[in-house]
């Protein structure tokens, strides 16, 4: 209770004066610039960091929970259910979800059940289950029940591919206060801005929190060629089909017979 | 040159186009071993580019020996490892424009195409190609693209595949028997009115069938992302009496323009054109048809087509099969707007 309390007069103080907040938290990525090349097989980036006490710290607030977010740039999708019609596997229904995260880590140094309460868990967004999601429910938008189907086939299937993860136990303190936690990239992670949220926790409540962000690019020839598609699409096709030309009328020199 | 339809010109039998199904499906699992991965920036999947190269070298052989551009059987190809639909399909269309072109211009130097007839399979062919890539693209919104690709093919090539097989059956007896093909010259399409001549071919013939083949197989071709010789060339002969001396090069033509035309339009409207993938098809593709087209004249023409007829058939079969079973994923995402 006391803890709560003390929690309570360090937020107002916090409020009053940013200056005197009790608790600062220092963070970085090793690298802020992750260059995709075409032999990239998937890497991981490193986010270290400490949590920074001065004066105003209550001296009895000795252990700390961080909760990591790092969501990718957002992108609508559309998940789609097959079902049985005349006897083939047909899609049939389907979902919009609206600029939801391409790729979503969310890290821990231990179950978010352990470090704040469901209710928290929830504002806070601690967890894939809990982490918003919207879809277009007919002229709504809105975040529907964890266990609904197309929701946790959403993430399930994300999670397959290696974009989205949870990891209560990614999150590792070196010291007290040192901490860091491995970021897994996958060879497909999309390009854009990558946030980085880091939240302290400390008696199951929000003490602060602080942002980091990181930024993928992809270099090469596969993604010169996939830029191109996107962005010339006429003059893409029309050099692949000179390409196609090319080709065959070589093939008809080299093996030309007579 | 001459390489990609070789074996037709020599016997004039068609219908041509099959392979031995099992041992060109088990050529490329066994070059899995070489880890020599590449990136497909469209297909965005790792590939091996020797699994890739030995597809577009099997298919090329298979074409090669048949005389066909292989379209029907290097998109299921891509679908069976892992590509989607659509991207095999708008893929495809180059490779097939490549093989394609290295025919035609053999026929052309045997003056085997008939430019008017040619011209006036195009203006229909065109058309056709256009409405494809447009229905193409609707489907694909809809999210029910993969299913009518798969339709399509189960229903074509199920019907084409059992129709050759039958067809050959009775060739082969025919012969035993010591009959020859009895050839009625005339049939309805003979009384259809806007009649043109056509030189090379030596035919007087309404341009309304030869327009609308031409939609037909634009058309079929830019959903499924085959060239369609192995219809056109049966319908041409059968139904229009192109003589056999000119048909396999005009088809040649039509399949050309149209997968020309079906790339550029599925690069602009669907942006799924995988460039890479396509190089890597049609090198492989072109030395495969060269190796094709001489085991092709080994083989009878009969037994060539009853070979066809069992692949095409199998393929259909396939695609049939994979459609009942229950998929062990129900679900599918895909994204639909960029990010802000």
């Amino acid at each position: 209770m006391t803890v709560r309390a003390l929690l309570a007069a360090a937020l107002l103080a916090a409020l009053a004066s940013p200056a005197a907040r009790a608790e600062r938290l220092i963070v970085s990525v090793s690298n802020h610039r992750v260059t995709v090349t075409p032999n990239y097989s998937g890497e991981e980036l490193v986010l270290f960091g400490s949590i920074e006490k001065d004066a105003s710290t209550p001296a009895s607030r000795n252990s700390y929970d961080l909760a990591v977010t790092v969501s990718g740039p957002r992108a609508d999708m559309v998940a789609r259910r097959k079902e049985r019609r005349f006897g083939i596997w047909i899609n049939r229904d389907s979902r919009q979800f609206l600029q939801v995260p391409t790729y979503l880590a969310l890290f821990a140094n231990r179950p978010f059940d352990d470090i704040a309460s469901a209710d928290v868990a929830r504002r806070q967004q601690l967890g894939l289950n809990n982490v918003l999601l919207t879809q277009r429910v007919g002229p709504d938008y809105a975040d529907v029940v964890p266990n609904d189907a197309f929701r946790s086939a959403f993430v399930r299937l994300q999670k397959a591919r290696g974009l989205y993860r949870e990891d209560t136990s990614a999150l590792t303190f070196l010291t007290p206060t040192l901490f860091r936690a491995g970021i897994p990239l996958p060879a497909h992670v999309p390009i854009g801005t990558y946030d980085v949220e880091i939240r302290l926790f400390a008696g199951g409540a929000l003490v602060t929190k602080t942002d980091s962000a990181f930024e993928i690019v992809k270099v090469g020839f596969e993604q010169f060629v996939a830029t191109s598609a996107r962005q010339n699409g006429l003059i893409y096709g029309l050099v692949t089909a000179a390409m196609a030309l090319m080709t065959g009328w070589m093939a008809s020199i080299v093996f030309r017979k007579d | 040159m001459r390489g990609i339809t070789e074996p037709l010109a020599g016997n004039c039998s068609i219908k041509h186009r099959a392979a031995s199904g099992p041992e060109f499906v088990a050529r490329p699992s066994q070059l899995k071993r070489p880890r020599v991965q590449i990136y497909l920036p469209i297909a965005d999947i790792p590939v091996n580019i020797f699994l890739i190269l030995a597809m577009g070298a099997a298919v090329g052989f298979v074409s090669g020996m048949f005389g066909i551009g292989g379209g029907f059987l290097m998109t299921p190809l891509l679908i069976f490892i892992g590509i989607t639909p659509a991207v095999a399909v708008a893929s495809v269309a180059s490779h097939i424009a490549a093989s394609s072109f290295s025919g035609a211009i053999a026929y052309w130097r045997r003056r085997a195409i008939d430019p008017t007839l040619a011209t006036v399979l195009l203006t229909g062919g065109t058309c056709g190609t256009a409405l494809g890539v447009l229905t193409f693209t609707y489907l694909r919104s809809l999210g029910q693209l993969d299913l009518m690709i798969a339709l399509s093919y189960v229903v074509l090539l199920t019907t084409v595949g059992a129709a050759m097989l039958y067809e050959g059956f009775r060739a082969i007896l025919r012969t035993r028997r010591g009959v020859l093909p009895s050839r009625r010259t005339h049939n309805w399409v003979h009384a259809l009115p806007l009649k043109m001549r056509f030189k090379r071919s030596k035919i007087y013939l309404s341009v309304i069938p030869v327009v609308a083949i031409g939609i037909l197989i634009g058309f079929i071709g830019a959903i499924m992302g085959i060239g369609g010789g192995f219809i056109l060339v049966p319908v041409l002969i059968y139904l229009l009496r192109v003589p056999t001396s000119t048909v396999i090069g005009t088809s040649m033509v039509l399949t050309l323009v149209t997968m020309v035309f079906a790339t550029v339009m599925h690069a602009v409207t669907n942006h799924l054109v995988d460039a890479v993938l396509a190089l890597i098809l049609m090198v492989g593709g072109v030395a495969g048809a060269q190796f094709g087209a001489r085991a092709g004249q080994k083989i009878r023409g009969e037994q060539l087509r009853l070979l066809l007829g069992l692949l095409i058939l199998a393929v259909g079969i396939r695609f049939a099969v994979e459609l009942v079973i229950r998929p062990e994923e129900l679900f599918t995402i895909r994204e639909t707007g960029a990010s802000l």
